[in-house]
């Protein structure tokens, strides 16, 4: 939804942000009267009568630089002076348009709105500066938090011009005067974030921070396997830990699960660490139920199976049948990914009270409006009467767009009529994940006599996400147009296809989601190709993307294509990352040796150009990466050194899942718990050097929070082929090569 | 009764001995600048200094805090300007921030230990700090720029 530009008072947005004083002019058409008091011309901005800028961020900030960028919008075409602006985090509340900071689409959904926001407040104040001084208003121009007349000289401060400006009436969008880029004073210039000092000093306030008077601490026994019920329970020597004050029994979720609280028994105590230690001492028997038949080895194994088998066709072009049946030369693999937890280094964590029917929250939350949503349902409240302040995020990668956690800390806030903080250990956040989906790949070619595809299948089977909201969900939906269905190669008979796999844990979203095993299917067995043609592969690469194009996926042959006009898959973008990527990692000097080698891979993803070259050393079955060039065209960037911290950030993410990352499970219950069992990449282990190297563009900006993770794990993969011979068609590479 | 000093100010604590100081520290002190992340000081989230030792507060029981000297990341510098949070500072090091307690005061028993720190020494002393955003790189050059070392 698209919030209006309003001139009017908004209840929520002025409690949170403005002092009592400022609040006693609520009435908006008394404050439009009076010349002293705060000027809220939309939802995302005020400016008080001294000058001061207040901007809201309305969406989570996770690492993303979103609550720096998206004010710098705002600020940039408001001609704010970035010292005056203040950044306010927003409530939940549909006013603001979405707040599900997923997606990687902060800025790509709202430039245009903030622009407007900001460029809309500069028109009134220029406008009001002018009928001040009977001058023209396109004479009149907004610079730094002053409305200046340059012939004359004079000047307004923006505080002076509020009482003015809000009086006014909201210009036509035809009659606000928008910056063009080259009078950006903010965007595409590298600004600190807003939370820097906090961060380093330790004041900065995340989720596992949040503290309420009067507050207890819980912690809960949830179903071990996704579906588990309670046979017996024995809670006595939880009760008689000192400190821990009660047992609380919650409703055990059913499917299908989407963001209910799983349940179980929650023991409640003064302080997280007895809560914890009151938590194990709880006797519960639990009765597994039909999940308790999953084994992740088989399911592997099952899924390995399917994926050799015909699936719903998602896109076809030509006849790959007919071509292969031809009999000429044929490559073929399987390629299997596993299973992922997020684990942030933040566990998910909430603080709720439930008072006269109303709930207020402080959470780590990617979406503080699906935690209205959840925690009203949950506890038979409206939306409304859920108020939801979103803290810092210690992390999130998709897991805190899921409240559950929040639904907990309400649930039982109501049952023991004190505000509830939920303490989740690390073993719960990597147990009652929402897991990224194993997936299982099958990639065949028909090659022509130089080794170029003539017909070319892809298959893959993962249990889906839409399984939160359908439990017997089966097959991919949309998230096949991650990477799969929009393979770029023009191929004159492609076939993509999907099978079916039945979930047996949660399923849900992770940084990049599908594209990080579609891309790892489609890079690899690029390579795969190159090298039995004997080719570069960059060379190779490039070839296969054919000449640049503006991809119509409907007439290429994809079931139920939606062009997107704004965000066309241009090649020619694609093919100039690669360019760039190969260029800067010195591809052309660096030939392979034993033992160390180059490799690329380059993907699109939430319509962002990205290609890869990593550079690996292999000595004793130990990777290690000294180099890694990434080369990113995401439309125009608004703060470039955040976007190459996300680049040189998924650098690593992309490790992570490359040589280690692997969740598995027996009996329905997930075998690991901790970073022993589920490690990630450390400083020793990440590349040493992460290169990043932004495509200049004037096209619309796209995301860059997530696509920078699904090339990396390839481009590790192609690099180590390279330089052992040795072929990765699994993740992780844990013990392979040695 | 256990009494030990924290940021040079005298505290004390009389609830279970067994309880790691993490706990204390943000639980009843409200310091909550020191992160919980693992619990088995396997992530680095929780170092504070005891003595000046860079210590895995989660794995510190208060009774092995008893009369001892704490520094958590609030008290490592009064104005919050030690070398290392200026270096923070200006490499723009942090993304989510949460682990960026645990990596400064770890960074800082480095420097008091090695001033001039190499890339190996980085290495090492920092491994069990865990960033998952992956601000590494950052991490070491700013390590680097505090030390005064080339980076």
């Amino acid at each position: 939804m698209t919030p209006a530009i309003s001139n009017v008072s908004r209840r929520g947005f002025l409690g949170q942000m403005f002092s009592a004083g400022a609040l006693v002019l609520a009435a908006p058409l008394v404050r439009a009267a009076k010349a002293d008091a705060v000027w809220q011309p939309s939802v995302y901005l005020a400016i008080e009568p001294d000058g001061a800028v207040k901007i809201v961020a309305h969406r989570s900030e996770m690492g993303t630089g979103c609550r720096t960028g998206l004010p710098m919008i705002v600020a940039d075409e408001l001609e704010a002076d970035w010292a005056r602006v203040q950044v306010i985090q927003a409530l939940g509340d549909p006013k603001y348009g979405s707040q599900d900071t997923d997606g990687s689409c902060s800025v790509r959904d709202f430039y245009d709105i903030l622009r407007t926001a900001g460029a809309t407040a500069r028109t009134m104040l220029e406008n009001a500066a002018a009928a001040k001084w009977g001058l023209p208003e396109s004479d009149c121009h907004g610079k730094n938090n002053f409305v200046v007349h340059a012939n004359t000289g004079r000047k307004l401060a923006y505080g002076e011009l509020v009482g003015a400006a809000a009086a006014a009436k909201v210009p036509d969008k035809s009659a606000v005067r928008y910056k063009t880029p080259d009078q950006f004073r903010y965007i595409g210039k590298d600004i600190p974030i807003v939370d820097l000092k906090p961060i380093v000093t330790g004041q900065a306030t995340f989720g596992i921070d949040a503290r309420m008077p009067g507050m207890v601490y819980a912690a809960i026994e949830r179903p071990p396997v996704m579906g588990a019920t309670i046979q017996t329970c024995d809670d006595a020597a939880a009760r008689q830990v000192k400190g821990v004050a009660q047992v609380v029994m919650l409703d055990l979720a059913k499917p299908p699960y989407a963001f209910q609280a799983l349940g179980g028994v929650a023991v409640i105590a003064n302080n997280s660490w007895t809560a914890l230690q009151g938590r194990k001492k709880l006797k519960v028997a639990w009765d597994a139920g039909e999940n308790g038949a999953y084994d992740s080895a088989a399911y592997k194994q099952e899924m390995l199976d399917t994926a050799r088998k015909p699936g719903r066709v998602a896109r076809e072009m030509g006849n790959v049948d007919t071509e292969f049946a031809k009999g000429g030369k044929t490559l073929e693999a399987s390629y299997y990914t596993p299973m992922l937890a997020h684990a942030a280094m933040e566990p998910v964590a909430a603080v709720a009270e439930f008072k006269n029917g109303k709930v207020v929250t402080f959470a780590c939350t990617q979406d503080p409006q699906a935690v209205q949503d959840t925690v009203a349902r949950a506890v038979g409240i409206k939306k409304e009467d859920v108020e939801c302040h979103v803290t810092l995020l210690g992390g999130g990668f998709g897991r805190k767009s899921k409240p559950d956690y929040v639904a907990e800390a309400a649930l039982l806030s109501k049952q023991v009529g004190k505000p509830v903080k939920i303490v989740w250990s690390r073993e719960d956040d990597v147990h009652f994940d929402y897991f990224h989906s194993p997936a299982a790949l099958y990639m065949k070619a028909a090659v022509d006599e130089r080794g170029r595809p003539i017909a070319w299948l892809q298959r893959s089977v993962f249990p889906p996400i839409g399984m939160l909201w359908n439990a017997n969900d089966e097959y991919g939906g949309s998230q096949l147009g991650m990477g799969w269905t929009d393979i770029p190669y023009p191929i004159p008979n492609l076939r993509v296809e999907n099978g079916p796999a039945k979930p047996h844990v949660r399923i849900g979203w992770l940084r990049s989601v599908s594209n990080i095993y579609h891309a790892f299917g489609v890079q690899t067995f690029t390579d795969e190709l190159a090298a039995a043609a004997g080719r570069d592969r960059v060379e190779y690469l490039l070839e296969l993307i054919g000449e640049p194009r503006v991809i119509d996926f409907g007439k290429e042959g994809e079931k139920g294509a939606r062009p997107d006009p704004k965000f066309p898959f241009d090649t020619a973008r694609l093919r100039n990352v690669i360019e760039v990527a190969a260029r800067n990692s010195g591809w052309a000097n660096k030939k392979a040796a034993p033992g160390r080698a180059l490799g690329i891979a380059a993907h699109r993803s939430f319509l962002t150009y990205v290609a890869a070259v990593a550079e690996v050393e292999v000595h004793n079955g130990e990777v290690r990466i000294p180099r890694m060039d990434i080369a990113v065209d995401p439309g125009r960037v608004i703060n470039p050194d955040r976007v190459k911290a996300q680049f040189e950030g998924a650098a690593v993410f992309g490790t992570s899942i490359a040589l280690m990352g692997e969740i598995t499970a027996a009996h329905g219950r997930i075998q690991q718990s901790n970073f022993d069992l589920y490690p990630v990449a450390r400083i020793n282990e990440a590349p040493l050097e992460t290169h990043v190297h932004i495509v200049a563009s004037d096209a619309p900006p796209a995301g860059v929070g997530e696509p920078g993770v699904p090339p990396i794990a390839p481009a590790i993969c192609n690099a180590i082929f390279a330089a052992t011979g040795k072929r990765i068609r699994e993740l992780p590479i844990k013990g392979q090569l040695s | 009764m256990i009494q030990l000093t924290i940021n040079s100010k005298p505290a004390r604590f009389d609830g279970d001995p067994d309880m790691p100081l993490l706990w204390y520290l943000r639980d009843e002190l409200a310091l909550t600048g020191t992160k919980f992340g693992c619990g088995m000081g396997l992530c680095g989230a929780c170092t504070v200094h005891v003595n000046g030792e860079a210590t895995r507060s989660c794995l510190t029981p208060m009774r092995a805090a008893a009369g001892k000297h704490i520094t958590t990341i609030e008290g490592l510098h009064p104005a919050g300007e030690h070398p290392l949070q200026k270096a923070w500072e200006a490499c723009n090091v942090p993304q989510c921030g949460y682990c960026q307690s645990g990596q400064i005061m770890q960074a800082a028993a480095l420097l008091h230990s090695k001033p001039h720190p190499t890339d190996h020494d980085i290495d090492s002393e920092m491994q069990g700090n865990i960033c998952r955003c992956g601000t590494y790189q950052r991490i070491r050059r700013a390590i680097k720029m505090a030390a005064g070392v080339e980076a």
